[in-house]
């Protein structure tokens, strides 16, 4: 409990710099851009809207800079995040919750599930080495230097396209309506096919190797010798001895590049023209929609956060060494 | 019941590396395990005492192999076999039912994310299948009984316990399916004297109600001196000598041997000089020609750096029941 | 955008198994230096990072065309006067390609040159000085570590009216030094526990000598893995900005080539060749990296090297490949069958210990 304690302290703490980051850099650098932008809309805007903004990018230079952070964080506790330029007049809130669903499905599922096989592979390739798959690293090398955006350009090239199976772009079939029916559903996970291939193949590879060499190194430790000794059958000996404990440290690896994977798979939903929040950051960063923008990182900061607690959480459940003494 | 062959080192070769890099960390080794016996194995850090431990049982880790001789295992009432020459499936159910280890660093033999529940119980489990779940946990309570900690243990985890208690969790687990052999590979370096004694202590006594053969290897020689019943030394991958206990101790015939004792305060009666052994272990890479001791040996002459002395009964009033490598004690029978 | 996957940033040493990096004397440390060029994926990595510097300085000057330079070839496929085929507006991409690369490797190497300063700076301070210097610079540094650096990066580039090349790479490195900051931390305290460390404290040396002379020769292996490893993230984040337009376009790089692509629709037009080159370029840039790297993991824990023979011919009859658990007995293992089933005499039993001769038989032993 101390140790979760701890970790829930400490995501605080980021969730509190991340957010003040995103305090500081719109006031380091000149507020132009926002205020034409505001300007622009000036007839469209309802006073209070400008407000908002005025408060998020420091336009309002007339109170001093603590009660501006003072202002911030009351907007942000009311989720407040500002209108959207680029679809205008709706606030960034809602813009991002309708996109937010869609990163969450896509990247989560298809994270934990390269996570899963990666690691699976890596302790067959850690535990026989030289077996076939030590033959596939070279390949998964090459995957893993390969752009996750440039990867999905490729097999949007050859595995898309019209009379193909895979749809190579959208989250689902134009004209239906979200919903979850029978109509909806399956188009969803059919357009989900291809970019999750590719977030899949480009990501896989680094689980793989990190989980063999865990277990390459695990296998040298004395209790695995013991359980040799013991005469347990070697399933035993690899699975409940060496890779259980090799997969600690993958665990903890998986959490702290999260943000990593998060990055690369937002360039996917680019490619695909996916309806997640990578693909809405790309459309606010072309038009320059900064309120957008801020709240976008804000949102995938927290996820991250988030992600990284529950992998803590899975972390506690798996080495008894961080749970309290009982 | 002591006396019978329980378990035959012959000729043991273990190289680490293959061709030319081999290092011969066990050379030619030749030691024979009786009933019911302590045989205790004694050498500098580096002599491989522990790389001829694990060797029996093929447990040593790339690149070490086996490139010579036998391992001869007598089980009760039945015919001996060559345990080097077992397959992988007969040599998972040789060990630990036959032969078990405590090894050196018994601190990390405890796999740290299972309790010492499941790790008692696993073994049982894979050798008695036919077990009940009950009977294997009873079965594991006795044994912690056995090494004297609380069965309530049962459900704490390794770093939970201190490293006093893992030795004896090890021991107690080395104990559970009543092994004929068990060898022990410096199981208490890391604790205090006191305690030290009390493990060992209650090790003699199980041994002498349970009847297993022990192989127990240390640098302490007043340890070996106290439990054991015979003493072989090591030096540089051989055994240069072996006798009875006391034998040895009060009359060390290879100046290695010697030494050994000279470095170790005695136990009882007159006290001797600390000698100790000057120069350091030889480079198994770049072993010395003839006797590999010659090079710190204070009693070295002409044949030493020649030719290697072989391991014999020596020529002497005092030379029954023992067998020394060294040219100042010639071997009166010419084995081979 | 990589997964960091060297078993360095994985394994936190003093936290887990961890081998360390050999302190070596000189003589046996040139040696070893030697051995890493040796090594075959180091080695192969080195080559191909050579290459790729060398056309970023030669690129501009052999590049057949101008890469602004309109022709009539409009969006046309490989040809003998175009190897890698033309964009929309008749541009030349193996001249965007060439041009491009020294843009790449500048900030790429840039921006991991800064992330590099940054890590061993902060790291080695923060676990050589401990206590609260050390609170608060970890604490930093995994703040750094879990705020996803990608939307970062794209929220400070743009920020900026144009965001050229300097300020792309001073962006990168000052937001990815999170990863090197924390394995050099832990690896300094481990070294700081060492006897030769603790033994010139005692002596009273300077805080900066140890540290420069004691600690940093011995982070060497780890410092250059960091950089690699920075290297490799922003070159992919270098070129993810420029893909999606953050960067200024007017400038080329790989990413540039690929945004251009992408925004005309290469795809739908089946102009593959306008985004495969740049990938490939990418791909084996990285790949040259990761192999530098994990040449450095070899060299630095030789658990994950694969020994030169691993087979080896059992007393059976079988070859199989070394394993922990069950040591091969060698097939020139001599084996005397008629020994086993040979009796043996009792030893004779006084006092309740063994006093009988043992002579075991034995191989003739004359040399
Ligand atoms: N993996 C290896 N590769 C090469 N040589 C090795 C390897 N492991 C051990 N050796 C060498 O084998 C020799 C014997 O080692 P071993 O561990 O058996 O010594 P020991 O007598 O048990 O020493 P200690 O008392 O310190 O435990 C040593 O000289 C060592 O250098
Ligand atoms: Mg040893």
């Amino acid at each position: 409990m101390k140790y979760l304690l701890q970790r829930i302290a400490f995501y605080l703490f980021t969730a509190w710099a991340a957010l003040t980051l995103n305090f500081v850099i719109p006031r380091m650098i000149p507020g132009d851009p926002v205020k034409s932008m505001i300007s622009r809309f000036q007839g469209q805007m309802d006073p209070d809207a400008i407000e908002s903004l005025y408060v998020l990018f420091g336009i309002d230079k007339q109170a001093g800079i603590w009660d501006q952070y003072v202002d911030y964080w009351g907007q942000l506790f009311r989720g407040d995040l500002g209108l959207s330029f680029t679809s205008f007049p709706s606030p960034v809130s809602e813009v991002i919750g309708t996109s937010v669903w869609w990163t969450v499905l896509l990247v989560g599922i298809t994270t934990a599930l390269s996570f899963a096989i990666g690691t699976g592979l890596g302790v067959l390739a850690g535990w026989r080495r030289g077996s076939w798959i030590d033959g596939l690293l070279p390949a998964t090398t090459f995957l893993s230097s390969v752009p996750y955006f440039w990867l999905g350009l490729v097999a949007i090239a050859l595995l898309a396209g019209p009379g193909s199976f895979f749809p190579s772009s959208g989250g689902y079939e134009p004209g239906l309506v979200p919903a979850f029916d029978q109509y909806f559903i399956p188009s969803a996970i059919q357009h989900s096919l291809l970019p999750a291939f590719t977030i899949l193949i480009s990501s896989v590879s680094g689980w793989i190797l990190s989980m063999r060499n865990m277990m390459v190194t695990v296998a040298a430790e004395d209790y695995i010798t013991v359980a040799h000794a013991k005469g347990l059958p070697e399933r035993r000996v690899a699975l409940s001895y060496a890779a259980r404990n090799a997969l600690l440290p993958n665990v903890s690896g998986f959490a702290l590049s999260l943000g990593f994977i998060v990055g690369g798979t937002l360039l996917v939903e680019i490619v695909f023209s996916y309806p997640g929040l990578g693909y809405l950051l790309f459309r606010a960063v072309g038009a320059k929609d900064y309120p957008l923008m801020q709240g976008i990182f804000l949102v995938i900061t927290i996820s991250v956060l988030l992600a990284n607690l529950l992998a803590d959480v899975v972390y506690m459940l798996l080495d008894p060494r961080t749970r309290k003494e009982g | 019941m002591t006396g019978q062959p329980v378990l035959e080192i012959r000729n043991l070769d273990v190289d680490y590396g293959l061709g030319d890099q081999a290092v011969h960390a066990v050379r030619e080794v030749n030691l024979t395990l009786h009933r019911g016996e302590v045989l205790g194995l004694a050498g500098e850090s580096g002599s491989g005492k522990s790389t001829l431990a694990y060797g029996l049982t093929r447990l040593l880790p790339p690149p070490g192999v086996i490139s010579g001789g036998e391992v001869i295992y007598h089980p009760p009432g039945g015919e001996p076999y060559d345990v080097l020459g077992l397959s992988d499936r007969e040599l998972r159910a040789f060990r630990w039912a036959e032969t078990a280890i405590v090894f050196q660093g018994a601190m990390n033999s405890l796999n740290p994310v299972h309790k010492i529940s499941t790790q008692l119980t696993d073994v049982i489990k894979a050798h008695q299948p036919n077990l009940s779940a009950a009977a294997r946990t009873a079965r594991a309570r006795e044994m912690l009984r056995l090494v004297g900690i609380s069965p309530d243990r049962m459900e704490s985890y390794p770093h939970q316990l201190s490293g006093g208690m893992r030795q004896r969790v090890m021991i107690g687990m080395a104990l559970a399916l009543e092994p004929q052999v068990v060898i022990m590979d410096e199981p208490t370096t890391a604790l205090d004297v006191v305690m030290q004694r009390q493990i060992l202590g209650q090790l003699i006594e199980l041994r002498e109600r349970l009847g297993f053969s022990v192989i127990f290897i240390t640098h302490d020689l007043s340890l070996l001196v106290e439990f054991s019943d015979r003493i072989a030394i090591m030096y540089g991958g051989r055994i240069v000598e072996e006798a009875p206990a006391e034998t040895l101790y009060r009359d060390p015939m290879h100046p290695y041997s010697q030494g050994l004792l000279g470095s170790f305060p005695a136990l009882r009666g007159p006290r001797r000089e600390l000698a100790g052994i000057p120069g350091s272990p030889p480079d198994l890479r770049a072993m010395p020609t003839g006797c590999s001791f010659h090079p710190r040996c204070p009693k070295a002459f002409e044949p030493c750096p020649a030719r290697l002395p072989i391991l014999g009964q020596p020529d002497a009033p005092t030379g029954g029941g023992r067998t020394v490598a060294c040219w100042l004690h010639p071997a009166r029978v010419p084995v081979g | 955008m990589t997964i960091p996957t060297s078993s360095i940033d994985q394994v936190i040493p003093g936290e887990g198994a961890m081998a360390q990096p050999d302190t070596a004397p000189a003589a046996k440390a040139k040696r070893q230096r030697l051995r890493f060029v040796a090594n075959g994926k180091a080695a192969t990595g080195l080559i191909m990072l050579a290459i790729y510097c060398v056309l970023a300085i030669i690129g501009p000057w052999i590049a057949p065309y101008d890469p602004d330079a309109r022709s009539n070839d409009l969006l046309a496929p490989p040809s003998a006067a175009h190897w890698f085929g033309t964009t929309h507006l008749g541009q030349d991409v193996l001249s965007q390609i060439l041009v491009g690369t020294r843009g790449v490797m500048l900030v790429g190497l840039t921006a991991g040159l800064v992330a590099t300063v940054l890590s061993v700076l902060i790291g080695v301070t923060a676990g050589f000085l401990g206590g609260a210097f050390d609170e608060a610079l970890s604490a930093l540094s995994n703040v750094f570590l879990v705020i996803p650096a990608l939307p970062l990066i794209i929220i400070v580039a743009s920020s900026f009216t144009t965001a050229g090349d300097v300020v792309v790479a001073l962006t990168i490195g000052f937001t990815s030094w999170a990863w090197g900051a924390r394995v050099l931390r832990a690896q300094t305290l481990s070294l700081r526990r060492r006897d030769y460390v603790e033994a010139s404290r005692a002596t009273g040396e300077s805080t900066w000598r140890i540290i420069l002379f004691e600690i940093l020769p011995n982070l060497t292996a780890i410092i250059a893995s960091g950089f690699v490893g920075t290297v490799i993230f922003a070159v992919m984040s270098e070129i993810t900005l420029a893909f999606i337009g953050i960067s200024s376009i007017s400038s080329w790089n790989w990413g540039t080539i690929l945004f251009w692509a992408q925004s005309q629709q290469a795809l739908a037009q089946g102009a593959w060749w306008w985004f495969v080159p740049a990938g490939l370029a990418i791909a084996l840039l990285g790949t040259a990296l990761s192999l530098i790297n994990f040449g450095i993991d070899e060299f630095v824990s030789p658990r994950l090297r694969s020994s030169g023979k691993s087979k080896v011919k059992t007393a059976s009859g079988q070859t199989v490949r070394m394993r922990v658990g069950f040591t091969p007995v060698l097939a020139s293992r001599p084996v005397r069958a008629t020994q086993v089933a040979r009796s043996y005499p009792a030893a004779p039993v006084s006092n309740g210990k063994v006093n009988g001769a043992h002579v075991a038989p034995r191989k003739e032993e004359v040399k």
